[in-house]
């Protein structure tokens, strides 16, 4: 029981992290600010994934995300933007066109989920650790994910070729 | 099991707020870096459905784990190529805010 209410505390924490920072990020005013929630929307995210027991997920979320994606979008704000720079309030119209799609979004898909009657499935949970982890990414067939993980070997070096000739100064 | 006692809806309730505001956020900024930070939010949001899908409804297959691992891994190239772009343009129009890169529009 006290496991159960120490659960539900911790997703409250989690969840309310990641919708406050993800407001945060998309209304803050100053730019630098909003990399950094949005580094701890990213964060709360890996510990949602921590408590479904999926700890190769978090790791690969905090290495991948709040290390690389948010040190790269950090690293880009420094070379075009003034830190100190504050942007513009957001001009009414556009405001109210962007909360009523949203809202209605979320108005619309909260009504789906929530009279929609979930099936916990109560097959045997799968051990998610390295060896089957490696098995599924290399082999064919049923649980098989070769396919996919070469494709995106191929799209990883075409996107990083195609970085550095798009980054790259023209010769006059 | 860390998640006993949370009901799955309580996570897809909390991935529908966050994709809505990534939404809201890719309509509202202005400023190319903030609208690539709202798709970030958007693709993490779905990472989210993925995963407790798997965990809650298929727990004997590994389907949701790996598609998030994929999704993970094509934001980091999309970042990539973005950022670069983003460099481009401010080379050239000496500015990132998307109302002043119009030139191909005329």
């Amino acid at each position: 029981m006290e496991a159960i209410l120490g659960n539900q505390v911790m997703f409250v924490i989690f969840s309310a992290m990641i919708i406050t920072f993800s407001i945060l990020t998309v209304t803050s005013k100053r730019i630098l600010r909003a990399a950094t929630f949005l580094l701890f929307v990213l964060l709360a995210t890996a510990g949602l994934y921590f408590m479904l027991n999926y700890q190769f997920l978090a790791a690969v979320q905090i290495t991948l995300y709040a290390g690389g994606i948010v040190v790269l979008i950090i690293f880009s704000i420094l070379l075009t933007s003034h830190i100190d720079h504050k942007f513009d309030p957001v001009p009414a119209r556009k405001l109210i066109m962007g909360v009523i799609t949203a809202g209605s979004g979320i108005v619309v898909t909260l009504i789906t989920l929530l009279s929609y009657d979930f099936v916990p499935n109560r097959q045997e949970p799968i051990a998610v650790n390295m060896k089957t982890i490696g098995n599924s990414l290399l082999s064919y067939g049923d649980n098989g994910y070769v396919l996919p993980f070469e494709v995106i070997s191929v799209l990883l070096l075409a996107a990083m070729i195609a970085a550095i000739v798009i980054a790259k100064r023209k010769k006059v | 099991m860390l998640f006993e006692g949370i009901p799955i809806e309580y996570f897809l309730v909390t991935s529908t707020i966050m994709f809505f505001v990534g939404v809201f956020g890719f309509i509202t900024r202005e400023n190319i870096i903030t609208i690539l930070m709202s798709i970030e939010l958007i693709l993490n949001s779905v990472n989210i459905n993925f995963v407790v899908f798997n965990r809650f409804l298929f727990p004997g297959q590994l389907e949701g784990h790996f598609f998030s691992l994929f999704v993970i891994a094509v934001a980091a190239a999309e970042a990539a190529v973005a950022i670069a772009i983003i460099i481009n343009i401010y080379r050239r129009f000496n500015t990132i805010e998307v109302d002043n890169v119009d030139e191909m529009k005329n």
